[in-house]
């Protein structure tokens, strides 16, 4: 009998006190055999000096998206933006609704998201030239407010309409690294 | 019989518990040598160029995945957060030292614990002086 209830006593500590000395993955600061993939996929270059313009022209096309920036640092050619969407999928919430019925517990579903853009603007070392890199990333929330996802986002698609976005409102063409 | 078990379950839970730490310790991260991890976090470059400094590590960052927070040239600060399953949060500070150094500094929080390996340390930097094509220098 106190064995049955001690050992799940003696794992759950075990548990808890592992996360208290949880650790950074191993890989999580190296530089990925994709890094380099990744970065081809998120910049673009374009054959101008002038960071500003390229700046200006950024904030608006991410206005157009629907972000609010949050951080602007010219200088450092940085802009951040923010913004929150609906992150409800239709399959999901039929499982969902199915796995309710059979277990009679309420299941969690994926309720909301915020995505978030950083674009950053680099002088190459022609001086002809400027690299615009664009990251991506997002954090989805469920029904019970807890997070479910924390990802980047990486498909090739939306880099591409952004860039054909931006060069359009340039006047430039984007040219690959 | 019972008792026993309570004995157990309320010594085990002090065990527990005993591992985590009080809002003064959380806030001042106090425990670990200032010094010691000052110098695990700390790396210096020969280079009196700020601007260029900040705009390596923010490629740097770019590069292991980081999505750019903030950045401020005046202050020679960049944050970044990297989501990945996990949720990295990194700054990096830049200041000069002496009149041929940079001295670049990096902490990071992983999810809610405070990162003090330095081994993560020496793969940031190990990327970073490749971006700056420059060697990062131990600082005593």
């Amino acid at each position: 009998m106190s064995t049955r209830i001690v050992i799940p006593l003696v794992l759950g500590s075990f548990a808890v006190l592992a996360g208290c000395a949880s650790r950074i993955p191993r890989d999580a600061l190296t530089l990925s055999p994709e890094s380099l993939q990744v970065r081809q996929l998120e910049t673009r270059r374009f054959a101008t000096k002038d960071e500003q313009q390229i700046l200006t022209a950024s904030a608006a096309l991410l206005q157009d998206m629907g972000f609010t920036l949050e951080e602007v640092n010219a200088p450092l050619g940085v802009l951040v933006g923010q913004k929150h969407r609906d992150a409800v999928r239709a399959g999901e919430v039929i499982g969902a609704i199915l796995l309710t019925l059979f277990t009679r517990y309420p299941v969690p579903v994926d309720s909301h998201q915020t995505m978030r853009a950083s674009l950053v603007t680099r002088p190459l070392p022609s001086g002809k030239e400027t690299a615009v890199r664009i990251t991506f990333q997002r954090i989805v929330y469920n029904t019970e407010e807890r997070i479910t996802k924390a990802e980047p986002i990486l498909e090739p698609e939306i880099y591409q309409e952004f860039f054909a976005k931006l060069s359009k409102s340039l006047f430039l063409e984007a040219h690959q690294i | 019989m019972k008792t026993s078990i309570t004995i157990i379950a309320t010594v085990l839970a002090a065990l527990a518990l005993g591992g985590c730490k009080s809002t003064r310790e959380h806030l001042l991260d106090s425990e670990q040598s200032q010094l010691a991890l000052r110098q695990i976090q700390t790396k210096a470059f020969d280079t009196t160029d700020k601007e260029k400094t900040l705009r390596s590590v923010i490629a740097t960052l770019q590069d292991l995945q980081f999505v750019i927070d903030k950045a401020d040239l005046a202050v020679g600060v960049v944050s970044g957060t990297k989501l990945s399953g996990y949720q990295l949060k990194m700054t990096v500070t830049v200041h000069p030292r002496g009149d041929r150094q940079m001295l670049v500094r990096a902490n990071a929080q992983y999810n809610i614990t405070p990162v003090t390996d330095p081994e993560p340390y020496q793969q940031f930097f190990a990327a970073l002086q490749k971006s700056m094509f420059l060697t990062a220098h131990d600082v005593d």
